[in-house]
């Protein structure tokens, strides 16, 4: 069974697919236009040592971004 | 091509830490001119290469960025360049689109904005070495026969691949891409329409108006910007009608074309990169970043890097800056034995050359702060330190990249806001320089040297009384930057949360050659640009320490008290006497804008302390002298309230001219350092008038 969650909820090291991602807002579409969209596999890679930003492996390179970002993308976790 | 030709211009653009710079620095060696864009604070880099058959060619090296819709005046530039909207550069006949080719995915993404303005591409695969080794397999020439433009396999830092560039570089005519892409079947129509009204009433070339119109659908911003003209009235109607249509429908147009981007450059990419490709477990960088961001070892690593970076910038900067000190006493003493006394002589020796010196004294410390955010960026560190500091910063609402500027500026102010050009969103940059002098620097070190001298005598309390108002001080600092920079972004400079979305680049090695050459760029532009401000005001400030002159034999002191500065200390007496400072304070606080240290050889010449040679025993002289100075009616002027409370003064206000010439270099404008000014010195003189004033009540 796949569950959706948030992004920001995954645990350190495991994967998952994009599947719901924010329409509206200056940082989605930046995120968007860097590759984080709808079908998009991340590995969430590591969270900051106090907590916050997140980092994620997306299309063969890292990238981080705050939770309060990370909160509004939903991904299907693996069984 | 012949001689009689216009030598061809090439616009050099790709993603942040693709290795542009790198192949910039590669192709034109030193012939490279860095200024700045008019009326933006973005550098203007610009070069000439030669083609393999030795043509000149102009290069623009345009600003690092991910898309054309632009989120930071940086990537404004770039696309305003590439779209020919900007009066002061030409729109470039010819594109160099590199792309990191270990990235190939999110890299195209700009190339397949690119391709669109139709104008001839060539696309330079950087970093093959990288993707080679982690088994990527991409078969070039099939991309050149997919997009239908040269395709070159290139290792900038190696220098692979860099004759073949240069080899289509010369060519006379490069070919159109014959790329083409689906836009998606409902927003097709509103392109060909806002196309053509960008030809008919805007007046833009076809190819461009097709860019132009895609633009504007994923950036709305890209209509409201400074020195382009505004859209036609249709144009603008077309554009408001299409997206209610859209917001009914429930279709998101901007998202679709990302979308639709990314499906194409998906079918290009499965077909051009081998299937042996999908590189296995942890990269190096990965690893490595298991310790640099651990919550225990990345601590300890980021804490030993900033603490090397700050002792340099504090020690080492000493050896060259005492250098540059003798070179000038050499000079002075020189100049001075071919020039008779008089006023040129003094204009040249104590206004000019003592000018010049306040410049250049700063150049070390700039240097090394630059040396170290050189190697911090260019090995991908700085980006991990950002990472660390986010959550930190993000209580004041300022970001991860604000914490270096910051740091350097315990050093020194001047490096520190000339760093804050890593900061991406302006208003945070700007919050970062406005706050950036609270941090206390190394010229206010003498000034509280000697205060807390005056202070504390040292035979009866113990030296931690001493380091503990010391640290008192720097504390109070602190504390004033992230106050205030919490306060600005909670009024003045409102806007939305800062992003921390930033790319964690691969661990590479730092090239020495592109090091060095940031290095030396920023120390000229530091010369050209805040020199001259600062050497006209140090002038101005000796003008006014000098004149009105006293007849010859007056004693050093009542020459001071005589001249318009001295005069000045009278005259700001009212305004400083609630903070219980007197008019010979007055003159200190005044010369100090010449740089803060300045307060002690100004103290030396009003209370005429003899110099005894070195520096700390003339301290020790003027110690003394503070503390027998008495007030009119007979009482001690330095009380150790009095000392505590010019401290503080120091501490907060803005007293430094360099600081003031790098604002204004760096904002552009006078308003924000008249601004800065205005609001850390008023502050500093709330906040003394509050010490003195309840400290004075309660006895002391």
């Amino acid at each position: 069974m796949t569950a959706l969650v948030t992004l920001s909820s995954l645990a350190v090291g495991s994967r998952a697919v994009v599947r719901e991602f924010p329409r509206q807002g200056v940082a989605f579409l930046r995120l968007r236009e860097m590759g984080l969209l709808p079908g998009t596999a991340v590995t969430l890679v590591r969270t900051a040592p106090l907590g916050d930003p997140i980092e994620i492996k997306i299309r063969g390179y890292n990238l981080t971004l705050r939770k309060s970002e990370a909160d509004h993308v939903i991904v299907e976790a693996p069984p | 091509m012949s001689p009689a030709t216009k030598s061809p211009v090439y616009a050099l653009v790709g993603n942040p830490n693709c290795g542009k710079s790198t192949l910039f620095n590669a192709l034109t060696g030193l012939k490279q001119k860095v200024g700045n864009y008019p009326g933006v604070t973005v550098e203007r880099k610009v070069g000439t290469a030669y083609t393999q058959h030795g043509h000149p060619l102009t290069l623009i090296d345009l600003p690092g960025t991910y898309s054309l819709a632009a989120r930071s005046p940086d990537e404004a530039v770039t696309r305003d360049v590439l779209l020919g909207r900007r009066a002061d550069t030409a729109m470039p006949d010819r594109i160099v689109c590199v792309v990191d080719a270990t990235n190939l995915e999110r890299n195209l993404y700009l190339v397949h904005q690119i391709l669109d303005l139709g104008r001839p591409v060539i696309l330079v695969l950087n970093m093959m070495d990288v993707a080679e080794q982690a088994g990527l397999r991409i078969h070039t020439s099939r991309l050149e026969h997919l997009l239908g433009i040269p395709v070159i396999a290139c290792a900038a830092a190696s220098g692979r691949g860099l004759i073949e560039l240069k080899l289509a570089l010369s060519r006379n005519d490069l070919p159109l891409s014959r790329h083409a892409w689906d836009i998606p079947a409902a927003i097709a129509p509103a392109v060909a329409e806002l196309q053509a009204s960008l030809q008919d009433q805007d007046g833009k070339p076809p190819l461009i108006a097709r860019a132009e119109a895609l633009l504007l659908l994923t950036d709305r911003d890209s209509v409201r910007v400074a020195g382009s003209t505004p859209l036609s009235a249709r144009t603008r109607d077309i554009l408001a009608s299409w997206e209610q249509r859209w917001a009914d429908a429930g279709t998101d147009w901007a998202a679709e074309l990302v979308n639709a981007r990314y499906d194409g450059i998906g079918r290009l990419t499965a077909e051009i990169v081998g299937a042996d490709s999908a590189p296995a477990g942890p990269s190096t960088s990965d690893k490595i970043d298991s310790w640099v961001t651990h919550p225990v070892w990345g601590w300890l690593i980021f804490g030993s890097i900033m603490a090397a970076m700050f002792l340099s910038i504090f020690t080492l900067a000493g050896i060259p800056m005492g250098w540059i000190e003798s070179l000038v006493s050499f000079v002075s003493g020189h100049v001075s034995s071919w020039i008779p006394p008089g006023d040129l002589h003094d204009l040249v020796i104590d206004g000019a050359i003592a000018g010049v010196e306040g410049v250049i004294i700063f150049l070390p410390q700039i240097l090394i702060l630059f040396l170290f955010i050189g190697l911090l960026e260019s090995t991908g560190y700085m980006a991990r330190a950002a990472f660390m500091m986010d959550r930190l910063m993000s209580r004041v609402g300022l970001n991860g990249r604000s914490f270096i500027p910051l740091l350097g500026s315990y050093a020194c102010a001047i490096p520190g806001i000339m760093a804050t050009r890593t900061i991406e969103q302006p208003k945070d940059r700007l919050v970062t320089i406005l706050v950036a002098p609270f941090m206390s620097c190394s010229a206010r070190l003498p000034v509280y040297l000697l205060l807390i001298a005056a202070l504390v005598p040292t035979s009866e309390v113990p030296v931690g009384t001493k380091v503990g108002i010391m640290l008192l001080m720097y504390a109070l600092g602190t504390f004033g930057a992230f106050g205030f920079a919490w306060f600005f972004k909670k009024t003045l400079l409102r806007g939305a949360p800062p992003l921390m979305i930033m790319e964690l680049p691969p661990y590479r090695l730092p090239r020495v050659r592109d090091v060095a050459l940031q290095m030396l760029e920023r120390a000229g532009i530091f010369v050209k640009r805040a020199g001259t401000v600062i050497l006209g005001l140090s002038i101005v400030l000796w003008f006014l320490a000098t004149y009105p002159k006293s007849p010859e034999g007056t004693p050093q002191q009542k020459a001071l008290a005589h001249s318009f500065a001295g005069r000045a200390g009278h005259v700001i007496e009212p305004v400083i006497a609630p903070l219980g400072f007197d008019w010979r304070i007055g003159i200190g606080l005044i010369n100090s804008f010449a740089a803060r240290e300045v307060f002690n050889s100004a103290m030396s010449v009003i209370f005429a302390v003899e110099d005894a040679g070195d520096e700390e025993a003339t301290r020790l002289h003027l110690r003394d002298a503070l503390r027998a100075a008495e007030r009119p009616d007979g009482t001690k002027l330095f009380t150790p309230l009095i000392c505590l409370n010019l401290m503080v003064f120091y501490v907060f206000a803005m007293q430094c001219i360099s600081t003031i010439a790098v604002v204004k270099r760096e904002t552009n404008s006078w308003k924000w350092p008249l601004f800065q000014l205005g609001y850390m010195t008023g502050f500093a003189w709330l906040l003394c008038l509050v010490v003195y004033q309840v400290g004075h009540a309660l006895g002391y």
